[in-house]
């Protein structure tokens, strides 16, 4: 199926954009006025973009510490993400979370949190609260490889299926867990689509470095999602390009060979993609250019808007223990 | 003596422990990896093959697998990055490692030690820099062990691990470039006794872990004002040494407790209700704690330079106790242009 000529310019706005805006943070870092971790997704935008684009604003997200690319991608304001790095009290979660904790309700994205498949079953529930208001919404999971190795992985699988919930798991397996190789985490031939359908949830795999079939195979999930077929479970192979945690190349710790580093960095979802509707007549030179000085100076704005942002004051710290 | 830093010391620990005794391994996130959680296991696969072992992100699961191998014989080490991320593992910790050599009558024990640990600063947050050692000290049948220096470190560790219990050994980030000297040869120190640092006859001040050093800085300055503290660093607080508390307290009738954690049902709270029960009327003016809000961590630096508490707020905390009134970091002579979410100079994030 080939997808029209409006959404692949969609798709690769998104992809440009995550790109785009990771690039400037990691560029930016190192002024070290963002006090906070940071976990670029650079290399993996395939998959925020490709899923996202079958959500309407209606639909909900949740998601880990490598967030960015799915806030963005689901339509969460730059400006308020921004000035949460930088710890300013316009920030998205009023400074309180920093990078590993976005959210923006108007734009669907219920939040991000860092413990590893802590989201997950939280997910769960959301489906089931939509599910029991009767909304047809569909909600979202973005995790990586390693939270399929926690317990509420399962757990979260198991009651979704049984109660036929409108979710969708998207685990992104970029290969390692910080610096630990899927070979030391899970059997060779653990197969993570065979665990899901145990569990009678409908699982597919896909590149996630190729944003279209990221969108197709997402596409199909939705449908059934929102005809009341139950679960999905997704599995996209990607890679980071950067550090676990930082705006740093990590070449030099030797945890993952030159070879492997080359072999996706050939597979870039952003330039393949880019080559390939050139060589479709969907984009030219002159276009790219146009689109990257739109998004630069969308990020201009943004970065403006969140370093002329005052910080919190010390009442802040009290703040938001309860609800009032 | 040559001088190791508390992350060297805690690798030396484990790697004498590895050597001497077969039955111990350590696994855990990054045990094998090229940062070796933060160098304090660094060679030791190299050294000790499948003794030391990454894991799968299932802190849960492995931590009853590493009580399961204790009952039959191994001494497990299982380490974690950060006390956030072994929340998940409070089911077996507190229902199976605790528990088995009591309910079932004394006739297995787990020899488990649970390395884990605590920090603050550079934008960690509410789920990354949590300190919940009273939670662990709350439940009998587990041993809590938080020490301050590289010497304790070693010693406390090797104890920790010949230990037929299950120890929590609460490490703190800011701790591990710290050096001191620490001998070569294996020691033990003591689990559940407490360590005078600074002798004093005017305020006992008691701390553990990091906070143990705010305590000292706060020492030396309250000298110079002609208060005479004596520093106490609890190194265990399960068990929690008692005897030397009422000693202290005994002696200088004033009492503050440091606590790097939240101040409500913590263990400024068991110290100062132990001191009450035990000493009535040993004390001269009313106890203080000193600990931090009890509010989640904010991520924001301009949030965060409110919320830990430092030498400064002991001095005043003390000051006030003898009616003089607060001084300012300057006032006190303790300026320090080092940025307040950040362990020293060098630092340039993330962690
Ligand atoms: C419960 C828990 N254990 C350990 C960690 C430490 N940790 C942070 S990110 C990470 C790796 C996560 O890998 P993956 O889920 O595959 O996502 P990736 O970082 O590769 O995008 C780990 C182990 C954590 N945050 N939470």
């Amino acid at each position: 199926m080939k997808i029209n000529k409006k959404i692949s310019l969609s798709l690769y706005y998104q992809l440009l954009r995550i790109r785009m805006v990771e690039e400037r943070i990691a560029g930016l870092y190192p002024e070290q006025e963002m006090r906070c971790p940071v976990h670029l997704c650079i290399g993996q935008e395939g998959v925020a973009a490709g899923v996202c684009a079958n959500l309407d604003k209606r639909d909900y997200v949740l998601s880990n510490h490598r967030s960015h690319g799915h806030f963005l991608a689901k339509g969460g304001d730059l400006k308020a993400m921004m000035a949460e790095i930088y710890g300013k009290a316009s920030g998205c979660s009023r400074s309180k979370g920093g990078s590993m904790h976005l959210i923006d309700l108007s734009a669907g994205f219920l939040g991000s949190t860092p413990i590893v498949a802590g989201v997950i079953p939280v997910a769960v529930g959301v489906a089931l609260g939509t599910s029991m208001k009767k909304e047809k919404k569909v909600t979202v999971c973005f995790f990586g490889d390693a939270a399929t190795e926690e317990g509420v992985f399962s757990e979260s699988l198991n009651f979704a299926s049984l109660k036929k919930l409108p979710v969708i798991f998207i685990c992104e397996n970029n290969l390692y867990s910080v610096y630990s190789p899927l070979s030391v985490r899970q059997p060779k031939d653990r197969d993570n689509l065979a665990i899901a359908m145990g569990y009678g949830v409908r699982a597919e795999k896909g590149d996630g470095n190729d944003v279209a079939s990221v969108y197709q195979i997402t596409k199909k999930a939705v449908r059934e999602a929102r005809r009341g077929k139950g679960p999905s479970f997704l599995q996209f192979d990607t890679y980071r390009y950067r550090e676990h945690c930082g705006h740093n190349f990590d070449h030099e710790l030797n945890y993952r060979t030159t070879n492997e580093y080359d072999h996706w960095f050939k597979r870039c979802p952003l330039d393949n993609f880019e080559r390939k509707l050139i060589r479709q007549g969907i984009l030219d030179k002159d276009y790219i250019g146009r689109v990257r000085e739109k998004i630069g100076n969308e990020i201009d704005g943004a970065i403006k808007f969140a370093k002329g942002s005052l910080l919190p004051e010390k009442e802040e710290v009290f703040s938001d223990i309860y609800a009032p | 003596m040559r001088k190791l830093t508390y992350a060297q010391a805690i690798l030396e620990a484990t790697d004498q422990c590895l050597a001497n005794d077969d039955s111990v391994y350590i696994i855990g996130l990054g045990v094998t990896d090229p940062k070796g959680v933060f160098g304090t296991t660094l060679g030791l696969e190299k050294k000790y093959g499948k003794r030391a072992m990454d894991m799968p992100v299932a802190e849960n699961g492995m931590t009853g697998i590493a009580i399961g191998s204790s009952l039959v014989g191994m001494r497990p080490i299982l380490t974690h990055q950060r006390v956030d991320f072994m929340i998940l593992s409070l089911d077996q910790i507190i229902n199976n490692a605790a528990k088995w050599h009591y309910m079932f009558g004394g006739k297995l024990k787990v020899p488990l030690v649970i390395r884990l640990l605590i920090g603050r600063g550079w934008g960690q947050g509410p789920q990354h820099s949590q300190n919940l050692n009273s939670i662990f000290a709350f439940v009998p049948g587990l041993k809590v062990v938080m020490p301050a220096t590289a010497y304790d470190a070693k010693g406390l560790l090797i104890s920790a691990i010949e230990d037929d219990n299950p120890v929590i050994f609460i490490e703190h980030r800011w701790l591990y470039g710290i050096s001191d000297n620490v001998p070569e040869k294996m020691y033990r120190e003591p689990l559940g006794k407490a360590r005078i640092i600074e002798k004093g006859k005017d305020v006992t001040i008691i701390s553990s872990s990091y906070m143990v050093l705010e305590a000292m800085r706060a020492g030396k300055i309250l000298k110079k004002y002609g208060i005479g503290a004596e520093v106490l660093d609890l190194r265990s607080i399960r068990p929690l040494d008692e005897e030397s508390i009422i000693r202290s307290v005994k002696k200088t009738g004033r009492l503050v407790v440091v606590d790097g954690a939240w101040r409500s049902f913590g263990i400024s709270a068991e110290v100062i209700a132990l001191v009450a029960e035990k000493g009535c009327g040993m004390l001269k003016s009313a106890p203080r704690r000193i600990t931090f809000p009890d509010t989640p961590t904010p991520t924001s630096p301009a949030l965060a330079k409110y919320y830990y508490p430092r030498a400064i707020d002991i001095v005043n905390s003390v000051r006030s106790m003898f009616g003089f009134p607060e001084k300012t970091e300057e006032g006190a002579g303790m300026v320090s242009n080092i940025p307040l979410d950040v362990p020293d100079k060098t630092f340039t994030g993330p962690f």
